[in-house]
């Protein structure tokens, strides 16, 4: 310390052995510990590939030769179609859920809260049972005035296919998960902001649009997510259904074919691209919300990419 | 141009507002002054149906404030007309409340866009050049979280300021800020009482009320204990509890 304060302030008349106090360079600590995790891990990895790759019994080249298979192919379509119709009459559902739910009617809160408590107790597999199974319990559905006289009337079977079971079973279940992930979202919202909003005397659907909504995204994005990639698998379920989603398709192969390991590959695979996908997706919309929110922005993979690439160049040059 | 007459409020078993009257004129600056839980903040909230009364009446320009009378009842209005007579009165909050994922600007233009139906070219004009006013111009583009607290309550006035209110209340405002932050506030403050704006302002800032105020207010237990100009409510207060407090403030 005595050192640095016996330096000169300004660098002018400095001998040039000694820099001005302003030109000190900095030497991050080093974490000796850090490194040797670092090997650890990078062995057991290694190891881990190594038997991924050299043991014969996974039969990677069957797993190439189905990975885009055309039956495989409309599979993943079909798992994504469930998953897309699932989670967002899920969610549009789960919002109206949540909205009930806060309101300070409470009718609206004691049906929102009665929904989500069966839905949420009842396992899905029993609930996609009920809906393929619905005509066993009502034959026809009719459409009129409630309790009055009906304008037409569909018969069960013709109206709820195995498709649209599937499709309604998922999304009402979703819908009882994400009503809570949405009400939370709502909850985390400073209530200084929904009565500033009221003091300038901004209409409600307005407050909640413009106001309420993005601020809860904040919370809400990360938990929907999770939701989401968990909706990706949960489709899986619906195989009972004999839908052709991924699942089911790699069963029905490999039942034929006998092999069973390498066809698990494939759905793993797919599941895994499935998930990758939707996990990027989460990134950035995530960022989008974080506006105003953060001081300043994380910088996005790319960004990170690039600076790194920079920094090394640098160190190259110097 | 404010009246209230009689107004009650209570929470639960706790009577927070005791029968107020209270009258303010148009283009005068009013300073309620009172402890801490006296119910200050409860009537600046009434003034403007954020806090709904149990008995008496606001009025603003001869406008009930929240109901409709017919005959000897008073019936409450639909939301949205409780909305219009609310952005005409602008509040300023002690947090500043901005909403922190729209931008400085954005603030600003919100309201008299979306709760006015005012041409979205013309609000932005006339909200830059609020910002102007309260020396903010730079940071139009900026979202408030990045703005020190003295700058965010600049905003906040002006964002009250766009919607070309009668009135303005303040509830606290230069409470959550840093010592050296708060004149910055104040001088806005006192320019907007010097052109004539109507303001009813909850505040600490005894010098302020002695400067601005025409009229002081002294609030406790949810009654008026005293009001009158300044000098007389400050220098020479007749009330022993207006005292009592004044010397605890300033001490
Ligand atoms: N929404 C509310 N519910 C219950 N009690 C409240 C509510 N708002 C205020 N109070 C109570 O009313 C009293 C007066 O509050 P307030 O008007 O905020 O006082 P001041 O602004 O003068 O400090 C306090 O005792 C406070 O706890
Ligand atoms: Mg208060």
């Amino acid at each position: 310390m005595s050192e640095l304060t016996a330096a000169p302030r300004t660098g002018g008349d400095a001998p040039a052995h000694d820099p001005p106090d302003a030109d000190l360079t900095i030497v991050p600590s080093r974490h000796p510990w850090r490194r040797v995790a670092t090997a650890v891990v990078a062995v057991l990895a290694a190891m881990a590939v190594n038997a991924l790759v050299t043991n014969p019994a996974w039969d990677w080249p069957t797993v190439g030769q189905y990975l885009f298979a055309p039956s495989i192919v409309r599979a993943v379509l079909l798992t994504l179609q469930l998953t897309v119709l699932g989670i967002v009459v899920g969610f549009l559902l789960g919002t109206v859920l949540a909205v009930m739910r806060l309101s300070a009617n409470p009718l609206l809160r004691s049906v929102s809260w009665t929904y989500i408590w069966i839905f949420r107790s009842v396992p899905l597999i029993l609930q996609l049972l009920f809906w393929y199974n619905l005509a066993l319990l009502y034959r026809s559905i009719s459409f009129g005035i409630p309790f009055g006289p009906a304008f037409f009337e569909i018969g069960t079977m013709d109206l709820v296919s195995p498709l649209t079971a599937a499709v309604l079973g998922l999304a009402l279940h979703q819908a009882a998960y994400a009503a809570e992930v949405v009400r939370s979202g709502f909850l985390g919202v400073d209530q200084g902001q929904l009565e500033a909003a009221a003091a300038l005397g901004i209409p409600q659907w307005r407050r909640f649009r413009r106001i309420q909504l993005p601020q809860a995204m904040r919370t809400i994005v990360p938990t929907a997510a999770n939701e989401l990639i968990g909706l990706v698998k949960g489709t899986s379920v619906v195989y009972i259904m004999a839908l052709s989603e991924l699942f089911y398709q790699v069963q029905v192969i490999y039942t034929r074919t006998g092999r069973v390991i390498p066809m698990l590959l494939v759905a793993a695979v797919w599941y895994l691209v499935l998930t990758t996908v939707l996990s990027i997706g989460q990134f950035y919309v995530e960022r989008y919300y974080a506006k105003g929110a953060l001081r300043t922005l994380p910088p996005t993979p790319l960004q990170r990419l690039r600076a790194t690439i920079g920094g090394l160049r640098a160190r190259v040059a110097s | 141009m404010v009246e209230l007459r009689g107004v009650h409020k209570s929470f639960g078993a706790l009577e927070v507002l005791r029968g107020i009257d209270l009258t303010v004129r148009a283009g005068e600056v009013t300073v309620l002054l009172g402890p801490s839980g006296s119910g200050k903040s409860t009537l600046l909230r009434a003034i403007n149906h954020l806090e709904k009364v149990d008995r008496g009446f606001v009025r603003v320009d001869g406008e009930l404030i929240g109901y409709r009378r017919a005959g000897r009842k008073l019936h409450e209005l639909p939301e949205r007309r409780i909305l219009a007579q609310r952005s005409r009165i602008g509040f300023v909050f002690q947090n500043f409340n901005l909403f922190p994922h729209l931008t400085v600007l954005e603030n600003v233009t919100e309201a008299p866009v979306s709760a006015q139906g005012r041409d979205r070219a013309e609000v932005r004009a006339a909200g830059l050049a609020l910002l102007d006013r309260v020396g903010l111009t730079d940071f139009a583009g900026q979202y408030p979280r990045r703005l020190s607290g003295g700058q965010q309550q600049r905003v906040a006035i002006a964002r009250a300021l766009a919607l070309r209110p009668a009135l303005l209340l303040f509830d606290e405002p230069t409470s959550a800020l840093d010592p050296e932050l708060v004149g910055e506030v104040l001088d806005v403050m006192r320019d907007l009482a010097r052109s004539g704006t109507t303001m009813v302002v909850v505040t600490h800032e005894i010098g302020f009320a002695r400067e601005a105020a025409d009229t002081v207010v002294f609030l406790d237990e949810g009654r008026i204990v005293e009001q009158g100009p300044p000098a007389q409510v400050l220098d020479d207060p007749r009330e022993a509890r207006t005292r009592a407090f004044l010397s605890a403030v300033l001490h």
